[in-house]
């Protein structure tokens, strides 16, 4: 009965929770949360079980209106979708959780407006994940793409300013994905992403395919902060927010990179972008580049935030390094990371808005032992994420750069395996920067203590609130959990969505 | 601000229009799923005939056909009709959208659907008409809403 119905009520019931909590929220403000945080409930439920679905019975796919694709929409619940998406939308429950309370301190009036827009932008997200259809795909990217700008705009003063260009940038992104669409479709005559697929190979000398392969690559590259596209994403995870960056930073782009999987290797194939028209060369490169290039911007940061946000830029290159690799090992790798990236983030930005929650500023140099004193959770988890950051094992950072170096050498290219330790160090700079502050400085104490008697008064500096705490505990949690059972996930996941051919 | 028009004839003759075009946005919905047209395009024809009266009889007299306030709401409403229409057919025992299904006694398939992609143009159109004055609004007063 209802379990056929698992595909769509991922993206449904997030739909309908916006529907029904934002006009409820205006007659009575409590009522918004509770709905809200149900919506996300049933999604969430809904994604478990249809991973479970998947890995015991196979994939299965979900005929909107019942019409038959290629001429219906469906929506495809394989290995790959069901991980991404339960991925999604569980990040955004534990996050729903954890903006109550810090809603309340930074956004008090705009709550209602907040919860909708966030439940919009996951049903973006999840939509983008599990649907079949390239231009349901693209009605689901300006979805979750305009949510986010409204997420990133109700942030500080300055956030307008970083909205609007990540406007215009992102516009621009989809834009492109949206031409080469359009391209791909007056050569195919389908919009099917498995109809497409089986088309491709007979057009492999026309040129328009390769036109509209360029150009979906570099919108949804856009959308993913690949490399030299980057530049709306300092700025906007910045100022937006600590709970926009907390739905922005651990998902947000790595859907996109999870679109760009599916483009490359379901709809044109490992053959077409490897051989015939070798775009995952030119990916992969600019992803080595933007591994070094954003660990090294991460480190001239003096707030924590940004520097996390120059971080995504390198990580996102992982998981592009991984995608451009083309082969088994590099799959695994990428895969694995945006699992373990969207966990490692999510923990950063959530210690990130407890500290601005008790501190009112997350910026570096006023960092102290005092903080780790009067925040120990919270600490710890940012120390436990930094080192997964870092990739030390057995935190789960380390097994997806582990991969992507196998998969690297696999491909006989060794400049990436110094690539990838070379950033591993950088990575090291910049997080222990942090981590000396935090628990290392003696001498700082005293001066510290002194200094900050008012201060300590002021904002009555203590561990976050329980409904912060908890969720951020979760994240760190699973960055060592999913380290020690990245064996179990990789087998039983991530090995049966391989592509064909890959 | 919206300021009310000066020209008596423009005013007059503006007036005189908006109800002839409502009336072809109401074809245009509810033909829409036999002939060319639909629930975007009526939506847009309701929003522009109350654009026209928001710029020529000016904002005053255009809140008795269609208040600021209600815009907001008015948009979610649209959507959440077409929303709830697909999850309707859910509950009925169908997938998500298939119209067939829908919980209604004594009738057909055929006419089921046919009710099902009324009602679901009807809340596009809602959703449509109430955007484009939303944004209208917006736009005029200069300011956000809170």
């Amino acid at each position: 009965m209802i379990w056929e119905h698992f595909p769509a009520l991922i993206p449904i019931s997030l739909l309908l929770g916006a529907l029904i909590s934002a006009p409820l929220g205006i007659w009575k403000r409590f009522v918004s949360y509770p709905i809200a945080l149900t919506a996300v409930g049933i999604s969430f439920t809904s994604a478990i079980v249809a991973l479970i679905y998947v890995l015991n019975e196979g994939s299965y796919s979900y005929h909107l209106g019942g019409w038959f694709p290629p001429i219906g929409i469906e929506y495809v619940i394989d290995p790959l979708s069901s991980f991404v998406v339960l991925i999604v939308v569980g990040v955004g429950f534990f996050v729903m959780i954890y903006s109550h309370r810090s809603l309340q301190d930074e956004l008090s009036m705009k709550e209602v407006q907040f919860h909708a827009v966030a439940l919009l932008y996951l049903a973006g997200l999840s939509g983008m994940v599990v649907t079949g259809d390239l231009f349901n795909l693209y009605v689901f990217l300006e979805i979750a793409s305009l949510s986010a700008y409204a997420l990133v705009a109700v942030g500080e003063k300055r956030a307008t300013f970083s909205a609007f260009r990540y406007l215009m940038l992102g516009t621009i992104g989809a834009s492109f994905y949206l031409l080469g669409l359009g391209y791909l479709y007056l050569v195919t005559g389908s919009l099917n992403m498995a109809d497409i697929a089986k088309i491709i190979p007979m057009l492999h000398e026309n040129t328009l395919v390769a036109v509209a392969l360029a150009l979906m690559v570099v919108g949804i590259g856009l959308k993913m902060a690949l490399f030299p596209l980057h530049l709306w994403l300092p700025d906007a995870y910045t100022y937006a927010p600590s709970v926009g960056s907390a739905y922005l930073a651990p998902i947000g782009t790595k859907v996109s990179a999870y679109v760009l999987i599916r483009i490359l290797f379901t709809v044109f194939q490992p053959h077409y972008v490897e051989e015939v028209f070798p775009i995952t060369t030119i990916i992969v490169w600019l992803s080595a580049t933007g591994i070094i290039v954003g660990s090294i911007m991460a480190i001239a940061q003096k707030e924590l935030k940004r520097m996390l946000a120059y971080s995504s830029v390198a990580q996102i290159g992982y998981i592009g390094l991984g995608i451009g690799l083309a082969n088994p090992l590099g799959f695994i790798g990428a895969v694995l990371h945006i699992l373990n990236h969207a966990m490692m983030k999510a923990a950063l930005f959530l210690v990130s808005g407890n500290l601005r929650y008790r501190f009112g500023s997350t910026d570096i140099s006023h960092f102290n032992q005092k903080m780790r004193i009067a925040m120990p959770w919270t600490s710890a988890v940012f120390a436990v994420a930094s080192l997964s950051m870092i990739g030390i094992p057995p935190t789960a950072g380390f097994f997806s750069k582990w991969y992507l170096v196998l998969g690297s050498i696999d491909s006989g290219n060794w400049f990436f395996v110094v690539v990838i330790a070379l950033s591993s160090l950088l990575n090291a700079v910049y997080f222990f920067r942090v981590l000396e502050k935090m628990y290392l400085v003696r001498q700082a104490e005293h001066v510290s203590l002194d200094a900050d008697k008012s201060f300590h008064k002021e904002f009555k500096v203590k561990e976050a609130p329980i409904s912060m705490l908890i969720p951020t505990l979760i994240f760190g949690a699973a960055v060592i959990v999913l380290g020690l059972l990245n064996a179990l996930i990789v087998n039983n996941i991530i090995k049966i969505a391989i592509p064909n051919g890959l | 601000m919206v300021k009310k028009s000066s020209s008596i004839i423009v005013g007059i003759v503006s007036r005189a229009i908006v109800p002839f075009i409502q009336l072809f946005a109401l074809y245009v919905i509810v033909h829409g799923h036999s002939s060319p047209g639909g629930g975007f395009q009526g939506g847009a024809l309701l929003g522009a005939s109350i654009l026209l009266l928001r710029l020529t009889v000016g904002r005053e007299g255009s809140e008795l056909v269609f208040p600021e306030r209600m815009g907001t709401p008015m948009s979610g409403f649209g959507v959440f009709i077409y929303a709830f229409v697909g999850v309707a057919a859910m509950i009925g025992g169908g997938v998500y959208l298939n119209y067939a299904f829908l919980p209604i006694g004594g009738m057909q398939p055929a006419e089921l659907r046919s009710l099902g992609i009324l009602l679901v143009e009807t809340g596009v159109g809602i959703g449509v008409m109430a955007t484009m004055i939303v944004i209208f609004d917006d736009i005029a007063k200069g300011n956000f809403h809170d």
